[in-house]
């Protein structure tokens, strides 16, 4: 199946989607790497407030490479990062923020509880910075500029992003995890 | 008689290569993974490699670097012995670099490594990686390779024990399972056996420049091993798991049987020039 979705997502928005469909995204994501979700977690044991809202929110492992200066930036490249490296943070992330999708890329480790009956993970192809700049509009605004260009929070103003797989679905289905498993299988026949 | 090198050459030629190696894939890669599309029989798979093709075609037509992760930057050096420069080669190179870094631009990657605090620029301490190797003549060929994290980080070593050469196998894939999509298959990877701890991952690295379509049987077969596991591009399964296998080897110590991997993402990036030699 082929799903057109637009944030912010709701659970039944969600609920729907299978590990295998195809999901294209428009309205905002926010790109967050290991220092952007690191901060999250500080800010929320702290009682601080976050200067966005992960209410049905989409976050991007993607460290984007920008042009530009001040709050007048222009995307050049914005592919996804290795998904796995926050797969550590997301289950705690998750406790807190009502975030409905994850993007990034090779999948991501022992989240599918944490997901279940609240988000998806969606893959994109890695590497495609090129395409993925086709279809962000607009760079809304920069928050924690100070983590560096590549860890910093990027608001992105996206059409038909996409096309994403659905990866692991909130039904506890992964697909990275069928693949593995088979590919166990494979190398223990191999003479 | 040979002519002397001089300094603005070199940093242009650095920020034409750069720019080359980060927008235009080399082409054997190119057909490799267009040969894995028309292959594929895996609906998800072929839109992985199509998805991938789309892009290089864009970063190509555009100019600008196929993947957001410009890398750390690897440069390979093959100084002619009677070649003349009156400067510092390195110098040249690391302007070249700050120079690429703004004009292209290249996405700042190099940090403290505890600190992690960017300079800004892609250099620092120990970075760009340059690599010399004297060679005859009187020209310099410079390299650059730059090298994506998501593919550096699933890397492995291994110091097996000599009698144990046929694990070599067993490392090779064991380094691909535990990768999966992490490293943007479909992957190329470069092994080194022999020399030494370093050496062995010296060895891995300069085997991702060979040409992809270029393998020897051994290779070959390895490659198929790889292929069979059905990893597929990013993880999501198919039968391109890898591109290509280049083994590069070097004597060891009788005691000793190091065994390097080292896996690159589908963007396998590298762009040279020669300058000077002989007039």
């Amino acid at each position: 199946m082929e799903y057109r979705l637009n944030t912010p997502l709701k659970k039944e928005d969600v609920d729907k989607l299978k590990a295998g469909d195809i999901v294209y995204l428009s309205g905002t994501v926010y790109t967050a790497r290991d220092e952007a979700h690191a901060r999250i977690l500080e800010m929320a044991e702290e009682k601080k407030e976050l200067p966005f809202d992960l209410e049905g929110a989409v976050i991007y492992h993607c460290g984007p490479l920008m042009k530009g200066k001040d709050d007048d930036w222009e995307v050049v490249a914005a592919g996804p990062t290795t998904s796995a490296r926050m797969s550590k943070m997301t289950p705690k992330l998750l406790d807190i923020h009502g975030v409905r999708a994850f993007v990034g890329k090779g999948g991501m480790d022992n989240v599918t509880g944490a997901m279940k009956g609240k988000s998806v993970y969606l893959a994109f192809t890695g590497g495609c910075a090129a395409l993925a700049a086709m279809s962000i509009e607009k760079v809304n605004t920069v928050h924690w500029l100070d983590l560096g260009m590549p860890e910093a929070v990027w608001e992105l103003k996206v059409k038909n992003f996409g096309p994403l797989v659905v990866g692991i679905d909130s039904h506890e289905n992964d697909l990275f995890t069928d693949v593995r498993k088979k590919a166990l299988e494979a190398y223990s026949k191999i003479e | 008689m040979s002519s002397s090198i001089d300094y603005d050459t070199v940093v242009s030629a650095v920020v034409n290569i750069l720019e080359e190696a980060e927008t235009v894939l080399p082409q054997d890669v190119v057909d490799a993974l267009e040969k894995a599309a028309s292959e594929e029989t895996s609906p998800i798979a072929k839109e992985q490699l199509e998805a991938i093709l789309k892009n290089i075609g864009i970063a190509a037509k555009k100019k600008v670097p196929m993947c957001q992760d410009t890398g750390i930057l690897i440069f390979f050096v093959e100084l002619g012995r009677d070649s003349r420069m009156d400067f510092r080669l390195e110098d040249a190179i690391l302007e070249g670099v700050r120079k690429a870094t703004a004009s292209i631009p290249l996405r700042p990657n190099a940090v403290d490594p505890l600190t992690r605090s960017n300079s800004g620029n892609n250099t620092g301490n120990g970075i760009p990686d340059i690599k010399y190797e004297l060679v005859d003549g009187s020209s310099i060929k410079i390299t650059v390779a730059p090298k994506g994290a998501g593919s550096e980080n699933m890397s492995s070593i291994k110091m097996l024990n000599p009698t144990e050469k046929d694990s070599i196998r067993n490392v090779v894939l064991e380094t691909v399972l535990n990768a999966g999509g992490k490293p943007c298959p479909p992957v190329v990877v470069g092994v080194g056996i022999g020399g030494s701890f370093d050496k062995a991952a010296r060895l891995a690295k300069s085997a991702l420049l060979e040409k992809v379509d270029e393998m020897t049987e051994e290779e070959k077969a390895l490659l198929e091993d790889i292929n069979s596991l059905g990893i597929g591009p990013m993880g999501l399964g198919g039968k391109t798991t890898a591109l290509a296998v280049h083994i590069k080897k070097a004597h060891c110590h009788t005691a000793s049987l190091p065994v390097a991997v080292n896996i690159q993402c589908w963007a396998n990036r590298h762009a040279s020039v020669v300058l000077g030699g002989d007039e």
